[in-house]
């Protein structure tokens, strides 16, 4: 028996017009924690597919060996009779059922079509334990974080007796925390002999947690080796082979000079919209400057998307109180829109549920916004005037502009015409951009602009932002990783439960200090 | 330019594909009519039912048209038949029975729809009430009003005045004098029309051309190009040529066209019309962007209100009287219509042409199981099957693309 778990010789997988995967390889030992790193679109999540049998076997070519022996699936169930068991990004759990009824669902513990609740209960219980989550398994998926809901993922795909497990991008939605704890949860499933593949942008963790790593770029395998061979794996070794260009740095840092307050947030105090008692944002007041990226930082559930939703036109929360100044006058935003044309904009951390309009093209999602600057009769001269008349579009003017935006953040696309469910993550990500620089506005507010998009893309994000500084706009930038508010931000922001527990300027601002502010110390 | 260089054979496969809803419809819509012109030994296919036909089913093209407004931006209107029948029934009560002035009468069917529309805009935008409930609400509520309006099974006729006219009337000739097909050979103003319409067509087109070409998108080839032009043209002219030969366009297949024109401009060229579409496409996402969607929202209903006020007008008018009968299903023919003709019952997508081609399919079947003098219950289950099939064909075809 050879020592691979499973061998993927020579896949080539085409799409019409694409060659997504170019004679690759992929080989994994038996236990074994491995990497598979690339940009969007090199091909990762299309050869999980081909291992998964979501891509049947005669939709690409090349072979599959499991334990040594050739196999051909048609379908998922194929493959996870042989133990091979993907957890998505985007989780596939009902979040109106109960963890034992997901844990089991379409694999109920039945006997002629009825199921014994009990033993679903006992079992689920054992599989609760494994994965350290502490919990009934009666409790709705509503009542779980994102953390405890991938850990459920997990419980079910050893439930499904997994040999191989496959995780794409675990972490994307997790805080620090929640993060340590699965790749804790990781290893001890390692120690009982579970074969772990790790997809992941998060280059750090990668080289935490993998044994052995692969790299693949446009469809083909670039590069495999063990972490610890060849004088030892490092970020930038792996950005090199990613993108096979160097990068001079991971971010870059330009020196700004913080102007006059552009905006002022006085007592912010917001309720949850569900719970009476909690109050999610608890009497915060900050200022942001003219020409600072203004970075926040904070564990997932600090409440960061929270203030700034609430802010903009009050679109999360109950009970909302506090002074918003911009330009030293007072402002009530009801709206969205309010918000928008007194020039406070919010870019979501969500750019397909909240950012775009996916069947919409790129024109029409770039301009959304700001059809009133495009209209012939449309009048919104001045920020003051509260009536926006309902127009007729000028189609020439909205190409006009679209085209300049496409330009100006590199957009790549065939045509303005093309639809932006059709186009990459990061390409998505810039026309959400577009849509807002349209719209003019004095604070940017940028949520998680880079999660789930490739290193080149968030490059170019990285120095459109040094650029709209230099174009006089304020940036709010939110981010799960600390590393990118660092290595961003002018001065930085640290919430801990709805509170503003720490102002740092970037030269003080250190990973140990944002985490100590950030876990509640004073 | 990699477009350029693409062979012709790849433009016209990637042009058909992109289009293929509304080609399959029209190939459908053709198909039909040659199957029942064949089981019919003729009858079909001839300008007197053509006109018939289209006459026909103007009142659903007109729901229709707001249809696709409500179901773009992820609602449903139930209410539009109930709705539209009682709207003729007062109009036709308020002239014949209480004698008022006829503009009066009009005005105030007109009324009881803006009146519904804001009754109804206002539960499901303002108080979150699904348009599902809210309009089954409505439904449930103007059956009742129909038959107190007009009471045991008796009807209020409408035989002259303009909603009859409106309904049932022609536009006059404008030289010629006498019947069409007896003493003259055709009906010169709807052929002027005809002509009209084909040549602004073409300007439009051309125009169309010329701007794509400036804002440098692909544009088709020459040849391609002409064919469309030609093969639109004969489309054109084929609807005029039924009334232009039978007895002349109707008033309310005239005013169906200027409505279809307008909507459709309002669906593609106004701010109103993009923010529907993209409140349908991703409510939450529009709301972000800053629409008012709950305003949008309101103004949608109102506008189906009114239409289906005026689609009743028009159905009295036609049967020149108004009966509790009126009404009876058009809100399911209607949405069976306007998803046929490609609107998504998820919202964010549709077309106002798609729906009056729709429409026009819809009454094909009508019109042809008629005509074979086939039973009732059995051009319900055809109708059913076929609804069915149709749909799934362009759930499935929009998913290739």
């Amino acid at each position: 028996m050879s020592e691979f778990v499973f061998e993927m010789d020579n896949i080539s997988k085409e799409f019409p017009g694409v060659k997504a995967l170019d004679n690759v390889s992929f080989r994994v030992k038996k236990g074994e924690i491995h990497a598979l790193v690339g940009e969007n679109g090199a091909g990762k999540s299309t050869l999980m597919k081909v291992l998964s049998g979501v891509h049947p076997f005669g939709s690409y070519t090349g072979h599959i060996r499991v334990k040594g022996e050739e196999v051909q699936f048609r379908n998922i169930r194929d493959s996870e009779h042989h133990g091979i068991v993907v957890i998505y990004q985007e989780l596939a759990l009902v979040r109106l059922l109960n963890i034992m009824e997901n844990l089991f669902l379409g694999n109920e513990v039945s006997k002629n079509g009825i199921i014994n609740w009990n033993e679903a209960f006992i079992r689920t219980q054992k599989y609760l334990k494994e994965v350290g989550l502490d919990v009934s398994p009666e409790t709705r998926l509503i009542n779980l974080g994102v953390g405890q809901q991938q850990l459920v993922e997990i419980a079910k795909a050893l439930s499904k007796n997994a040999e191989i497990l496959v995780l794409d991008e675990p972490t994307a939605a997790l805080n620090e925390e929640d993060s340590k704890n699965l790749l804790k949860i990781l290893r001890e499933l390692k120690s009982k002999g579970v074969t772990c593949i790790y997809i992941s942008h998060k280059l750090e963790e990668v080289l935490e947690i993998a044994d052995s790593i692969t790299v693949l770029r446009d469809g083909h395998s670039i590069h495999s080796q063990g972490v610890q061979d060849d004088g030892g794996m490092t970020e930038e070794k792996m950005i090199n082979f990613m993108v096979g260009r160097k990068l001079t740095s991971r971010f870059p840092r330009k020196e700004h000079k913080a102007g006059e307050v552009v905006m002022e947030v006085k007592n912010w105090t917001v309720y949850h919209p569900e719970l009476v008692e909690k109050k999610v944002i608890d009497n915060v007041s900050f200022q942001i400057r003219k020409g600072e990226i203004l970075g926040i930082a904070g564990l997932m559930g600090a409440g960061r998307t929270e203030l700034f939703l609430s802010l903009f036109g009050k679109s999360y929360g109950r009970e909302i109180s506090g002074e918003i100044f911009i330009d030293g006058k007072k402002q009530t935003f009801h709206s969205p829109r309010d918000a928008i044309r007194a020039g406070f904009t919010y870019l979501s951390e969500d750019r397909k549920e909240k950012g775009l309009v996916l069947g919409m093209d790129i024109l029409s999602n770039t301009t959304l916004s700001s059809l009133e600057k495009v209209s012939d009769h449309g009048v919104m001269e001045t920020f003051d005037k509260q009536v926006v008349k309902a127009g007729v579009i000028n189609y020439l003017k909205e190409v006009r502009i679209t085209n300049h935006y496409v330009k100006q953040l590199q957009i790549k696309t065939p045509s303005i015409e093309q639809k932006v469910k059709n186009l990459s993550g990061g390409n998505q990500q810039k026309v959400v951009i577009g849509k807002w620089l349209m719209t003019e506005p004095k604070i940017l507010v940028l949520d998680e602009p880079t999660r789930g998009i490739d290193v080149g893309a968030k490059f170019e994000i990285y120095n459109l932002m040094n650029e709209l500084i230099d174009n006089g706009v304020s940036i709010v930038l939110i981010s799960s990783e600390l590393p990118e508010v660092l290595g961003m931000s002018d001065r930085v922001l640290v919430i801990h439960q709805g509170r503003i527990t720490g102002d740092l300027p970037w030269q003080e601002a250190t990973q140990e200090k944002c985490m100590y502010y950030a876990t509640g110390g004073k | 330019m990699e477009t350029r260089t693409k062979s012709m054979k790849q433009i016209i496969l990637s042009g058909f594909k992109t289009n293929i809803n509304q080609y399959a419809m029209f190939i459908a819509l053709i198909v039909v009519w040659l199957i029942f012109q064949v089981l019919s030994g003729g009858e079909f296919i001839t300008p007197r039912n053509l006109s018939n036909l289209l006459g026909q089913n103007v009142y659903i093209a007109i729901l229709a048209v707001g249809m696709v407004l409500i179901m773009v931006a992820g609602h449903i209107d139930l209410s539009v038949g109930w709705l539209g029948g009682t709207a003729g029934a007062v109009a036709a009560m308020a002239w014949s029975g209480w004698h008022w002035n006829i503009w009066a009468a009009i005005a105030l069917a007109l009324s009881v729809g803006v009146l519904t529309g804001l009754w109804q805009g206002f539960w499901v935008a303002y108080r979150g009430v699904p348009a599902f409930i809210v309009t089954l609400g409505s439904f449930l509520m103007f059956h009742g009003f129909i038959l107190l309006a007009v009471h045991n099974g008796q009807t209020v006729p409408v035989q002259s005045g303009i909603i009859y006219q409106f309904g049932s009337g022609f536009l006059p000739q404008l030289f010629l004098k006498g019947t069409v097909g007896k003493d003259v050979p055709f009906h010169d103003l709807s052929l002027m029309l005809g002509v009209l319409a084909i040549v602004l067509y073409w300007v439009f087109e051309f125009r169309s051309r010329g701007n794509r070409i400036k804002f440098g998108f692909d544009v088709l080839p020459w040849s391609l190009q002409l064919g469309k032009i030609v093969l639109v043209s004969i489309l054109i002219a084929g609807v005029f040529a039924i009334q232009t030969f039978y007895v002349g366009m109707s008033y309310a297949f005239l005013f169906l066209i200027l409505l279809a024109l307008l909507f459709v401009f309002i669906t593609t060229k106004t701010v109103f019309g993009r923010h529907i579409y993209a409140i349908g496409g991703n409510k939450e996402a529009a709301k972000l962007s800053g629409i008012n969607i709950r305003s949008r929202t309101m103004w949608v209903f109102i506008i189906m209100g009114t239409l289906a006020a005026v689609a009743g007008l028009v159905f009295t008018g036609r049967m020149a009287s108004a009966s509790p009968a009126a009404g009876n299903l058009w809100e399911l023919d209607t949405i069976a219509a306007v998803v046929v003709g490609g609107t998504s019952t998820l919202g964010g997508e549709g077309t106002i042409i798609g729906a009056i081609i729709g429409a026009l399919f819809m009454g094909s079947l009508n019109n042809g199981m008629y005509l074979l003098n086939w039973d009732i219950q059995y051009q319900y289950i055809i109708k059913g099957v076929i609804l069915t099939v149709a749909v799934w064909f362009d759930i499935t075809s929009k998913k290739r693309r």
